[in-house]
C-alpha cells in the first residue's frame, strides 16, 4: 500500500482527529491563560491565606504528572459523585496543569516590571485598579509572552496525552488505525508531522505575532 | 461497591505500589543519562562549521521538541519492528526519553557555554591556549554551574513524563496503579497514590533545583546576600 492510498483512506480520520485536537488546545488555551493571571496575582498577595492557597495549588500541579492528573480527573472524580465527560476532563486538567506553569510566569512578569513604574502611577494617584489595568498589565506582557509562547508549544504536544482518556484527538485515531492496519510507519509518522505543522507553521507564528503586538503596544519595536 | 476511601485496600497495594516507584526511578535515573549523552550529540551538531549539518542538526531538534513525546514512543515501538528491530518496551521506552529530552538538554548546553563571557576566550587566545585546553580549563568549569539549574529541572521533568512509559506497557509506577485497579476495579487509592508518591518525591527534588539555582547566581554575584 502506498503513502497515497493510506492518505486516501485515512486522511479525513486523521484530519478529524486533528480538529479535535485543536479544539482541546484551544479549550484549554483559554482556560490555562485565565487560571495562570488568577493564581500568579493571588502568588503576590499580601494576604497570607490567598498567597498560601495558590502556593499550594502551584506546588501541587507542578509537582505530580500531567498523565496522573488526567486519569484522577477521569477516572477518580466519579467516585466523589462528579462525572465530567472525556473532554471536558481533559480541558480541565489541561488548564489547571499548565495553569499552574503559566502562573509562575505571569508572577515573574509582574515582579519584573520596574518598582518605578507602580510609584509614578502612585504619585500620579491613580486608583489600585486603574494602576493594574493602565500601567502595569501592558507592560507584562512582553516581559511574559516569550515564555508563555514556550509553554503553549508544550500545552500542544501534552494534548495528546487527552487521547488515554478516551478524547478522539489526532493521537486516538492514529492508536485506532494502527490498530486495525499496523501501517505504523505512516499512522504514526504522519500524526508527528500534523503536530509538527500545527506547531510550526501556526501556533508559533500567531504566537510571534502576539509578541509583537504587545512589544509595539508598549512603544518597543523589538523582534 | 464500596465508596470512599479504603485504607485496608490501600495497605494492600502499598508494598506493589512501592516496588513499582523504584522501577519509576530507574526509568527517570536511564532516560536522563541517556539524554544528557544525547544532547552532547546536538551540541556537537550544533557546534560543528559545517552549515548543513548545523541545519540539519537544527531542524531534527526542532521536530523533536515540537511534536508529542506520547507518539514518539508509539512510533518508536510500534515502527522499529516493521524494520526488522524488535526491542523491548524499556528499551524503546528509555531512548525515546533520551532523545526527546536530549535536544532539550542541548539547548541547556549552549546557552550555558553562552554563558560564559566571551572575554574569557579571548584571554586565552592572548596566552596562546589551545582549543582543547581552553575547554578544559577555562571555559567547561564556568560553563557547568550555568547549566546545573537547567539539568537539574529535565531530571525533573523526566521523572514527571515516566507515567507515559506505562502506555507501551513498561511495568513502571502508573502502570502498576493501572493494572492493580482493573484487577479490582477500584481506581481510587491507586491513582491517588500514584500522585501521592509523585509529590513527595518532586517536590524536594524540585526544591533541591531551587536551591542549586540560588547557590549559582550566588557565586555569580548575581544575588547579594
Amino acid at each position: 500500500m502506498t503513502y497515497f492510498e493510506f492518505l486516501n483512506e485515512h486522511g479525513v480520520t486523521l484530519l478529524l482527529g486533528t480538529v479535535t485536537t485543536i479544539k482541546v488546545l484551544v479549550c484549554s488555551m483559554i482556560l490555562y491563560v485565565i487560571i495562570s493571571m488568577i493564581f500568579g496575582l493571588m502568588r503576590l498577595s499580601k494576604n497570607r491565606a490567598i498567597q498560601g492557597i495558590a502556593t499550594v495549588y502551584i506546588e501541587f500541579f507542578r509537582g505530580t504528572s500531567l498523565l496522573v492528573q488526567l486519569f484522577w480527573a477521569y477516572y477518580v472524580l466519579p467516585f466523589f459523585g462528579i462525572s465530567l465527560e472525556a473532554f471536558t476532563a481533559g480541558v480541565v486538567a489541561l488548564g489547571l496543569n499548565f495553569g499552574a506553569y503559566g502562573a509562575e510566569i505571569v508572577r515573574a512578569g509582574i515582579l519584573a516590571v520596574p518598582k518605578g513604574q507602580w510609584e509614578a502611577a502612585h504619585a500620579l494617584n491613580f486608583t489600585p485598579a486603574k494602576r493594574i489595568k493602565r500601567i502595569i498589565i501592558p507592560q507584562i506582557f512582553p516581559i511574559i509572552l516569550p515564555p508563555a509562547a514556550n509553554l503553549t508549544v508544550e500545552l500542544l504536544k501534552a494534548t495528546a496525552l487527552v487521547a488515554l482518556v478516551t478524547v478522539v484527538d489526532l493521537t486516538f485515531e492514529a492508536k485506532q488505525i494502527n490498530s486495525i492496519t499496523w501501517l505504523s510507519a505512516q499512522c504514526f509518522g504522519t500524526a508527528l508531522l500534523i503536530y509538527y505543522i500545527i506547531a510550526r507553521f501556526a501556533l508559533v507564528p500567531f504566537l510571534r505575532w502576539l509578541e509583537v503586538l504587545a512589544a509595539r503596544k508598549v512603544g518597543k519595536e523589538r523582534i | 461497591m464500596q465508596m470512599g476511601w479504603r485504607w485496608d485496600f490501600t495497605f494492600e497495594i502499598l508494598p506493589q505500589m512501592a516496588i513499582a516507584t523504584l522501577n519509576t526511578i530507574l526509568a527517570a535515573g536511564v532516560g536522563y543519562a541517556i539524554a544528557l549523552i544525547v544532547g552532547l550529540f546536538f551540541l556537537l551538531g550544533q557546534k560543528t562549521p559545517f552549515k548543513i549539518v548545523n541545519w540539519i542538526n537544527r531542524e531534527i531538534v526542532e521536530f523533536i521538541r515540537s511534536t508529542p513525546l506520547l507518539i514518539q514512543l508509539f512510533f518508536v515501538y510500534f515502527v522499529l519492528p516493521q524494520f526488522g528491530i524488535t526491542l523491548s518496551a524499556w528499551v524503546c521506552g528509555m531512548i525515546t526519553i533520551g532523545l526527546h529530552f536530549g535536544t532539550y538538554l542541548s539547548e541547556v548546553y549552549r546557552g550555558a557555554l553562552e554563558g560564559v563571557p566571551k572575554s574569557q576566550w579571548e584571554a586565552c587566545r592572548a596566552l596562546n591556549f589551545s582549543t582543547i585546553y581552553t575547554y578544559r580549563r577555562i571555559v567547561l568549569p564556568q560553563a557547568f554551574p550555568i547549566a546545573i539549574p537547567g539539568m537539574g529541572n529535565y531530571l525533573v521533568g523526566i521523572f514527571k513524563d515516566t507515567p507515559l512509559l506505562s502506555t507501551i506497557g513498561v511495568a513502571e509506577l502508573f502502570h502498576a496503579a493501572t493494572a492493580v485497579g482493573g484487577y479490582n476495579y477500584r481506581y481510587l487509592e491507586p491513582y491517588t497514590l500514584v500522585g501521592i508518591i509523585f509529590l513527595t518525591l518532586s517536590i524536594p527534588a524540585a526544591m533541591w533545583v531551587r536551591k542549586l539555582e540560588n547557590d549559582v547566581n550566588k557565586a555569580q554575584g548575581k544575588i547579594k546576600k
